[in-house]
């Protein structure tokens, strides 16, 4: 296959990365339990790849508390609903290629 | 990366943005279940307000006698809340046998959607009756209760904003008709929701 692969995102190699960016993109905001739950991972999983996601300025974190418990939401930033796009173009368009 | 490979990442994408922005685990069965009291409650109303008063009393009948109003009232109330106890019951289930939880981020941004202007028309309805305006009452409901589900219907089957559309529709006619409210009450409360949950019910296979 001689399709570049320059226009994938190395961000979202990884397929829990480019999940929890699918679940945000769709979301005005998410919290930790709710995507732990939906994506059925571990906290330390989920926690490294969101880390990843943030040093890449591809979300944001509020932190609050709900009564003593603390509680993280996330949200997609420009850049990384941006990021997704792109991502999710190049995979139709690699689909696109291997049709003609 | 394989053309197959490449469709199973787009549509696992697909799929999870869906289940993490939509509550999916409405069941048809409740909205059948909801039609079935509001007739069951429809009756028991008209047999009330016919059986003591000829027909052609009817209105007379209907706004003097508070205890009729009040007994009109607890009818209400009743259907109400049996279809929301159902309601509540059967989409539990649901997500049960989904393996899903019933309370997330979905879920309550549903629930608040709903509630906004259902409150709202609880409050005007009940203000309508203080002021003894009942010919509004049953084209109020109709109206508030499907504005709700339109607002609710970004965040659930995107169905229901047919249903509320629907009821919209019934509400003003209703307004348009006074003194045929039981009618449009029958039709958008017992009727529509039938129909709606047959069609749900068949249509995502429950």
């Amino acid at each position: 296959m001689n399709i570049s692969l320059e226009q994938f995102d190395k961000a979202f190699e990884n397929r829990l990365r480019l999940q929890i960016m699918s679940v945000l993109v769709a979301n005005e905001r998410y919290d930790f339990n709710s995507l732990k739950e939906l994506l059925q991972v571990t906290d330390g999983n989920l926690a490294s790849h969101l880390k990843a996601l943030e040093k890449e300025e591809y979300i944001t974190i509020h932190k609050s508390f709900v009564g003593r418990k603390p509680n993280t939401q996330y949200a997609a930033s420009a850049k990384g609903r941006d990021a997704f796009r792109k991502h999710l173009e190049a995979l139709e368009n690699l689909i696109k290629q291997q049709k003609q | 990366m394989k053309e197959n490979e490449v469709y199973a990442e787009l549509s696992s994408i697909r799929s999870l943005m869906e289940r993490s922005a939509k509550f999916i685990s409405l069941s048809g069965l409740s909205g059948i279940m909801a039609g079935i009291y509001a007739l069951g409650g429809a009756w028991a109303g008209y047999r009330l307000v016919y059986d003591n008063s000829g027909s052609l009393q009817y209105r007379s009948q209907y706004v003097n006698n508070p205890n009729v109003l009040w007994q009109l009232f607890f009818i209400a109330v009743v259907v109400l809340l049996l279809s929301i106890v159902t309601c509540i019951w059967l989409t539990v289930r649901q997500a049960r046998k989904k393996g899903e939880n019933v309370w997330n981020p979905v879920s309550k941004r549903l629930l608040t959607n709903l509630c906004i202007p259902l409150v709202t028309g609880g409050l005007f309805i009940f203000i309508a009756i203080l002021h003894q305006n009942y010919g509004i009452i049953s084209s109020a409901c109709l109206i508030f209760y499907g504005l709700a589900l339109i607002s609710g219907s970004h965040y659930t089957f995107s169905d229901i904003k047919w249903l509320g559309l629907c009821e919209v529709a019934l509400g003003l006619l209703a307004a348009l008709l006074p003194g045929y409210g039981i009618v449009f009450w029958v039709a958008g409360f017992g009727i529509l929701h039938i129909v709606y949950g047959l069609v749900m019910h068949f249509k995502y296979k429950q």
